[in-house]
């Protein structure tokens, strides 16, 4: 297993490497300065600020700058747009709001589309199954930016129940909107999969063969189906993150919650290059760690797999 | 040997073995259900939408009703009378034009999306399946790098980098969107490897990207068409998502997205037809594609024969 | 009192294509000790009469009539009921030893839970008498493979650790459902040795399906040959297979291939297997049989006894099918 992990890792390593540079080269790239927007700034002014920025350097100077900066000092460079800020302490003031509705909407998530998903094969055709597949089905059809002004409409506009926006320090009230609206696909796409894996299972012979051997249904399904019926599942946490950290930018904007999407969407606008680097390096980081995390949690599971 | 004469006799003195096509059983099995038929139609009716509008359309998606101008929650609602018959948007605009040119980017998106993202998964999962051993191997590597990055961040990069236009936003989207179509090809790829006909091409001295191209993508075929079916909703979700964030496509061009984004801003003034219309369109052409692509996969998916 | 009596069972699935009805009136008695092969082809309702017996059958099944075991009637009996019958009295071998076993659970994992559920014993018992079962079965290094995966195994092992698994609570009856199948020539006769020794050294009754006459005429003492989901014919191995009294045992035995005799061709019974869905209202042989005549297509045959051990369903007389 030990062994398997530090394989994974050697393999993450280059990869994260490998986005870092595309990142950098991709906005050394890009056409103009950082600085070229802001209208009538003279020359002198603009060479001096590239100057201070190191941004006159050749390209190799730069990025190697960069990944010493980075890989040393989890330094991410400054922002070329708000002159006071540099992209750590855009990260530390944004990644703990987005950390918190984030592992919320995952726990939700997974929590209930699982159990929802094997409730619904267990009892399937079923008015559970029915209410299951009715709300995967439907969940398809509201991504996150879609069900966000729904809700917002319905329980801050209409229902008065819960602010429509803003954060508070993360009080549960100013929570509970941005989880929903982030975790709903999310769920339902769980409940389709753990579903559809889970009557695969319970149609297999070995559960035919648990049956035979008079074992209660409820040791079989949770002794002998659970285990095989969820590997698709974590199979899937991968893609879920990455659509969950995409979402979170949707979120971000539409409830103002202050999280880290915010800060990229405006650096997009504004063409903040540090700051859209250091974002995607960052949440690039976070992604690779948690694919590696979902590949030893399913090692762990299938015995059929070698390390 | 012997025995094929008899054979061959027996079947051609049998009246009853009469052949029936793959497709002609998928057709059929595809008919028979229900919800997959009621999508077609949905999205028969979206296309059309999109097609018919802008003739029928008594504005035009780029002129401002001055008449509705700062009155438009009372003015601008959805009305014949006015010819604004989904009402006009925030700044007077005729919504049904631009609900229709919506329409008409985001199906675009979609469809060149899926086809982009499909042609490049396909071949690029049938070479790996073919040429298997290390080609494989690296390749599917790259795939599984590619696949644990987050893809619109990078899209986005790109979107700002080189400009906003609809053809980086094609491109952008279809590439991001072949990996999985890689996989699927590459599984299935494997599976025929093993069939005689190939072997048979094999043995003849066939070239292996004329076997690729002649034996095995056509082969591919079912399962290429359900993926690109169920592949246009998540590149209109997509191209929705980034549009939503004001990163898409540019006025005066829009899209469901925007148009969602600008109905959801003006929620609070009680102008709810601007965003009821485009979310209608958008979650009635999402069903539709679903509800098509499940009944494709039924219909062509010989497992559950 | 026979230990298993199963009279007029019916077994049918509700399909899209219409109902299916795989076995059409069956009965059959068994003694305790006694061991009975069920031969037909596949689609003749053999595994769905087994499945049937222990309540394992898919959702869309349904099964009628009566099976009583030690006088005890089982059939449809609720599930809390039926699982203190399953592996603690009547056991069951499956055809696929490669997916019978969970491939995610250890060996003895899978062998000790039928312990501590039917006899309440500690996991290190049920541990200790699991490698016991897997000495008998003859599995060299019992004790170290209890902690291994299935997957660890070849077919033939599985096959001796699902005989090992069934045998765990000294049940009274074990069904085996086409046990050899999936294995190689080799391993078959291993596995039909071990069918015997399980017979001799646990005084089990055995009901051996199969489709396969050549292991059927060592190993038990009666034969049941089913087609259609209905008795064909039954009585002693060695008489049924000297003088069979059906037309569809005819056939059976000569698609058997001779290394003795010199053969042109293989015999084959020409035809399809019924479809289940359209059985006609006689004889479901009777599209197929070379003496089939004026009722039989009609007409269902009754099961007759002659010869005093022996039953046979057929309206040809006994020196027509001779």
């Amino acid at each position: 297993m030990f062994v398997y992990i530090l394989k994974r890792l050697l393999v993450a390593i280059p990869v994260l490497l490998i986005l870092i540079v595309f990142t950098f080269v991709l906005m050394y790239a890009a056409p103009g300065s950082p600085f070229a927007s802001e209208r009538g700034v003279p020359p002198a002014v603009l060479a001096n600020l590239q100057a201070q920025y190191g941004l006159d350097q050749p390209f190799h100077v730069q990025i190697w700058r960069y990944l010493v900066a980075l890989l040393t000092e989890f330094d991410f460079g400054p922002s070329f747009i708000y002159r006071d800020q540099d992209v750590n302490s855009l990260i530390a003031q944004g990644f703990p709001v987005t950390l918190t509705y984030g592992f919320w909407s995952f726990v939700v998530a997974v929590l209930v589309g699982g159990a929802l998903g094997i409730l619904a094969a267990v009892r399937h055709n079923t008015w559970l199954d029915y209410l299951a597949v009715g709300v995967s089905i439907g969940a398809q059809v509201l991504p996150n930016f879609v069900l966000a002004p729904i809700l917002v409409l319905t329980f801050t506009l209409w229902l008065g129940w819960l602010p429509g926006g803003g954060w508070q320090g993360g009080q549960w009230q100013f929570v509970v909107l941005p989880v929903i609206a982030l975790s709903t696909s999310f769920m339902a796409s769980i409940a389709r999969i753990s579903r559809a894996s889970m009557l695969e299972v319970l149609t297999s012979n070995y559960i035919r063969t648990a049956r035979a051997k008079g074992l209660p249904m409820r040791h079989v399904i949770f002794r002998h189906a659970l285990k095989p019926a969820l590997l698709p599942v974590i199979s899937y946490l991968g893609p879920a993150f990455v659509g969950m950290i995409t979402g979170s930018v949707v979120i971000d904007i539409y409830f103002s919650t202050g999280g880290i999407g915010q800060f990229f969407v405006a650096s997009a606008l504004n063409r903040d290059y540090g700051v859209m680097m250091g974002i995607t390096i960052l949440l690039g980081a976070l992604t690779i760690f948690f694919n590696l995390l979902v590949d030893v949690l399913y090692a762990w599971i299938d015995p059929k797999i070698r390390y | 040997m012997f025995a094929t004469k008899s054979i061959a006799d027996d079947l051609a003195g049998s009246p009853t073995i009469k052949g029936r096509s793959l497709w002609a059983d998928a057709r059929a099995r595809f008919f028979r259900n229900r919800a997959a038929v009621a999508g077609l139609i949905v999205l028969l009716a979206v296309g059309t939408f999109a097609i018919v509008g802008p003739f029928i359309a008594p504005w035009n998606n780029e002129d401002i009703d001055w008449t509705v101008l700062g009155n438009v929650a009372d003015g601008g609602r959805p009305s014949f009378e006015t010819g604004h018959w989904f009402g006009t948007d925030a700044l007077g605009r005729d919504l049904f034009a631009r609900t229709v040119q919506g329409t008409q980017i985001s199906l675009l998106v979609g469809i060149v999306g899926a086809l982009i993202s499909v042609v490049v998964g396909t071949l690029y999962g049938a070479i790996a399946g073919y040429f298997g051993g290390r080609i494989d191997n690296v390749m599917m590597r790259i795939v599984d790098i590619l696949m644990s990055i987050p893809y619109m961040f990078v899209l986005i990069l790109l979107l700002v980098v080189f400009g906003r236009s609809l053809l980086m936003l094609f491109v952008g989207i279809g590439l991001i969107s072949w990996l999985d179509m890689a996989r699927i090809a590459r599984g299935q790829t494997l599976t025929l490897k093993g069939k005689a006909f190939i072997e048979a091409a094999r043995a003849t001295g066939v070239r292996p990207f004329t076997i690729i191209l002649r034996h095995i993508i056509p082969n591919l075929l079912g399962v290429v068409i359900v993926y690109a079916t169920l592949l246009v909703p998540s590149m209109i979700i997509y191209e929705s998502f980034i549009s939503f964030l004001g990163l898409g496509v540019q006025e005066p061009l829009t899209s469901w997205g925007a148009l969602i984004n600008d109905g959801a801003a003006e929620m609070t003034n009680g102008t709810l037809w601007m965003l009821a219309w485009p979310l209608f369109f958008f979650v009635i052409t999402l069903f539709g594609f679903f509800f098509v692509g499940d009944g494709l996969r039924d219909a062509l998916d010989p497992k559950d024969r | 009192m026979p230990l298993l009596e199963i009279t007029d069972l019916t077994v049918s699935f509700d399909t899209p294509d219409g109902v299916v009805k795989a076995v059409n009136g069956m009965t059959l008695s068994l003694d305790a000790r006694e061991s009975l092969a069920i031969v037909g082809e596949s689609g003749s309702g053999k595994t769905q009469l087994a499945f049937a017996i222990l309540g394992l059958l898919a959702k869309n099944g349904r099964a009628a009539g009566s099976v009583r075991f030690e006088g005890q009637e089982i059939l449809n009996l609720p599930e809390t009921a039926l699982n203190k019958v399953r592996a603690n009295e009547i056991a069951m071998i499956f055809q696929d030893p490669m997916t019978s076993l969970n491939p995610y659970l250890t060996v003895g994992d899978q062998m000790a839970e039928v312990l501590i559920l039917h006899k309440g014993v500690s996991k290190r018992d049920a541990l200790d008498d699991s490698a016991k079962m897997l000495d008998a079965v003859r599995i060299p290094d019992a004790r170290a493979r209890l902690s291994m995966y299935p997957h660890e195994f070849s077919g033939g092992m599985r096959q001796r650790i699902m005989a090992a698994m069934a045998l765990l609570c000294r049940p009274k009856l074990l069904i085996a459902d086409e046990p050899t199948t999936a294995l190689d020539v080799t391993v078959q006769n291993q596995i039909m040795e071990l069918m015997a020794d399980i017979q001799r050294e646990f005084g089990t009754a055995l009901i051996l399906i199969t489709h396969d006459l050549a292991i059927v005429a060592g190993s038990c003492l009666r034969t049941l040959v089913m087609y259609g989901g209905r008795v064909m014919e039954t009585g002693p191995t060695d008489a049924l297979f000297e003088a069979p009294s059906h037309p569809y045992t005819r056939g059976l035995l000569n698609a058997v291939p001779r290394l003795d005799i010199p053969q042109d061709k293989l015999l084959t019974i020409p035809g399809d297997p019924p479809d289940l869905t359209d059985l006609p209202a006689g004889c479901p042989f009777s599209p197929r049989c070379p003496v089939s005549h004026e009722p039989c297509a009609t007409v269902m045959p009754r099961l007759e006894s002659f010869d005093s051990a022996r039953l046979r369903a057929c309206h040809a007389s006994r020196e027509a099918v001779a």
